[in-house]
């Protein structure tokens, strides 16, 4: 078995970005399998966006709704609470991970279980809780196909929507034949989708528990939704007699109608289809008709701390749709387990260290994981400034590294850097006399019209990108020179 | 001891504390200057409805009212359908000759294996949306509970012209009473079961039905 790449969300130190970067850069196939999925993806979804005359009006309303239930989600939660009670289902609040896991094996504990049927959820994998389970002797089945492929491999997903982007057909057949008891099979995809139909199809009739995330819970009727392609979100939620949902407390949307603006969005932005095949919205417990027995276990884990800070904040407007993957530039050449958290790409760099707090060098790096490009925020379909809060979050970083660091940190060649920086820009002459000493200073380095490398303490700065030397003129020399 | 809801209540208004303490929720804007009902003329609304469907891998036949119990038939059996699962309030006359009936009633629910077993199921639906070639079932009369649309490897489904909407809000518009009111369960179908998790290629059919067909019947 795969030794699992550390994650952010799991205690212990992850390596920095540009750490794993150089890992995942040098890997060829994954750049391959990768440039092939979201260049496909992003032509797609720009052809369904373009059908829509009134996709900025939808955007529009999809950020004001997500400001308002954030802006309320006191009320918001307790309503959410009283409906789905009157509904008939149960409702839990956990205020980190552990509790939530310890919340869930105790209701699987409870109905005698030693096996679950579990539906892909990001929020399970931020509490680990397949591993909390697996401790307690309950074996839990990932049933989505790129989950069940990950699960197996023994690996961590890459991708929000579709985690096992970096594997090819090839792969995924060599792993099925070892893992799932079957003697012939093809590499296509359509017979690899069977093979793994055969498989679940068993587990799902007998599961006594299913687990599910959810995309979004509605305050006023308790009304849960899960988004999916596979059916085996409707296996989940509706065949075995208990149902457990686990959802983020930034999951609410005010009323049923504002499905009308969210059920608009996030197909058309995540698989770039009109609508998923299939969506399934349940309110509580329904007599004869799914589970007879329903919990909603309502997460914290740091979400009011992304919560409490203004800029940030508009993070937990997300629904989780990765169209900010797919057109990363970063992400495309890096993939996901560069990130080295559940949660990758634009969304992940932002939301990660927010999730986890400020301080951890892993995360801490995940900010400057972007060239700033901005077409993240321009896909977002809830109108996400990633720009904004990348730099936002570049800002808290330094701001930790001065107030808490050590020497080291203050010696750190960036913050030194910006300190001369600082310095130079608040004096004209002493930033002309840089410029100059700069132009001077740099011709052993240029190489072919770049500075690939600084020496001494800068060379953190060129560690991860290129330098553009210093103009033989500058404008404030080219201005003197011409109107002067 | 705070228990977590209480924790979890005073995190967030800690972290809130910028909203005014008399702002409401509504007091927060929100625009809807989206569309929110279409304007097309219904025989067009039905045309997109069939074509968006169609468009997902699901066959779709147009067949008028008198038509439907022969055209089921032949459908039926040109799939090699004999066990046919049947929602409680299905009208009779869809139901044809010379298939095995399996009945769902309240008592005794069919099981799991009988579902699974099954070659089929018919039902009818609660509307079709056309910008988006959805179906929508809300477990009303004629479309039974969620299991009998899940378990069967295919779906034959019954939509009436005048069922179809144009727009994804008029059809919340419409399931808002059988939700918020009547708390039923409601699934939205947009062709069969599909997955596109190995290279991003399409394949139809992983857990769910793996074929769906659709009967536009007006």
């Amino acid at each position: 078995m795969t030794i699992k790449p550390p994650d952010a969300f799991s205690p212990g130190e992850t390596p920095t970005f540009e750490a794993s970067a150089k890992t995942s850069l040098a890997d060829s196939q994954l750049r391959r399998n990768l440039g092939k999925a979201t260049q496909t993806i992003r032509r797609k979804r720009a052809a369904v966006v373009e059908e829509m005359p009134d996709w900025e009006e939808l955007r529009e309303a999809g950020r004001a709704l997500k400001e308002r239930t954030l802006r309320h989600l006191d009320a918001y939660l307790l309503q959410l609470e009283e409906s789905v009670t009157k509904a008939g289902g149960v409702v839990h609040w956990a205020r980190d991970a552990d509790e939530a896991n310890r919340i869930i094996s105790g209701i699987v504990r409870e109905k005698g279980a030693n096996e679950v049927v579990k539906v892909k959820s990001i929020a399970t994998d931020e509490t680990k809780l397949n591993e909390h389970l697996e401790s307690e002797g309950i074996h839990a089945f990932e049933t989505d196909l790129a989950e069940l492929i990950i699960q197996l491999a023994g690996e961590t997903s890459s991708h929000i929507l579709v985690p096992a982007i970096h594997k090819n057909r090839a792969e995924i057949r060599e792993l099925f034949l070892r893992e799932l008891d079957v003697e012939e099979l093809s590499d296509e995809p359509k017979d690899l989708a069977n093979a793994a139909r055969l498989y679940l199809r068993k587990k799902f009739l007998n599961a006594k528990v299913g687990i599910s995330g959810a995309n979004f819970a509605v305050a006023e009727t308790g009304t849960v939704a899960v988004v999916e392609s596979e059916g085996n979100g409707r296996m989940c939620t509706t065949l075995p007699p208990v149902l457990v949902t686990l959802m983020g407390v930034e999951k609410i949307v005010p009323a049923w109608r504002d499905f009308e603006v969210f059920m608009q969005l996030l197909p058309r932005s995540s698989t770039a289809e009109r609508m998923n095949p299939y969506t399934s919205f349940w309110t509580g417990v329904s007599e004869g008709d799914g589970p007879e027995e329903f919990h909603l276990v309502l997460l914290d884990n740091g979400r009011t701390d992304v919560l409490a800070d203004e800029i940030g904040r508009q993070t937990l407007n997300c629904i989780r749709c990765s169209a900010c993957l797919n057109v990363c530039p970063v992400y495309e050449r890096t993939g996901g387990h560069a990130y080295n958290s559940v949660y990758p790409g634009p969304i992940g760099a932002i939301l990660t260290p927010q999730l986890v707090g400020i301080g951890k060098p892993g995360s801490d790096s995940l900010p400057y994981a972007s060239s700033l490009c901005g077409a993240c925020y321009q896909v977002c379909p809830v109108k996400i400034n990633i720009p904004e809060v990348l730099i936002h979050l570049r800002g808290r970083v330094v701001r930790h590294k001065q107030d808490r660091g050590g020497l080291r940190e203050r010696l750190d060649p960036e913050n030194a850097a910006m300190r001369a920086m600082a310095k130079a820009f608040s004096d004209p002459e002493l930033y002309e006399n840089a410029q100059r000493l700069a132009r001077v200073g740099q011709w052993p380095l240029v190489r072919g019209g770049k500075i690939g490398s600084l020496p001494g303490r800068l060379a953190g700065w060129t560690k991860v990108r290129d330098l553009k030397p210093v103009p033989k003129q500058s404008f404030r020399e080219w201005w003197k020179e011409e109107r002067g | 001891m705070a228990s977590a809801k209480e924790t979890i209540l005073w995190r967030v208004r800690r972290a809130t504390r910028d909203v005014p303490e008399d702002e409401r929720p509504e007091d927060v804007a929100v625009a809807r200057g989206y569309r929110k009902e279409g304007e097309d003329a219904r025989a067009e609304v039905v045309d997109r409805f069939a074509a968006h469907v169609a468009e997902y891998e699901a066959t779709v036949h147009r067949v008028a009212e008198d038509d439907l119990p022969g055209v089921v038939e032949k459908i039926l059996a040109g799939r090699g359908i004999q066990r046919l699962v049947v929602p409680p309030k299905l009208p009779q006359s869809w139901v044809p000759d010379g298939v095995e009936v399996l009945r769902d009633a309240a008592r005794p629910r069919l099981t799991n294996e009988e579902l699974d077993g099954a070659d089929g199921v018919l039902t009818g639906c609660a509307l079709g949306i056309a910008q988006t070639g959805t179906i929508a079932l809300d477990a009303g009369p004629g479309q039974g509970r969620r299991a009998l649309t899940l378990l069967p490897d295919y779906h034959l489904c019954v939509v009436r012209e005048e069922q179809v909407v144009d727009l994804v809000p008029e059809a919340f518009a419409k399931l808002e009473e059988a939700v918020g009111v009547e708390g039923r369960a409601v699934t939205f179908i947009s062709g069969p079961s599909a997955t596109s998790d190995i290279e991003l290629n399409r394949v139809e059919g992983v857990h769910g039905p793996r074929v769906l067909e659709v009967l536009i019947v007006g």
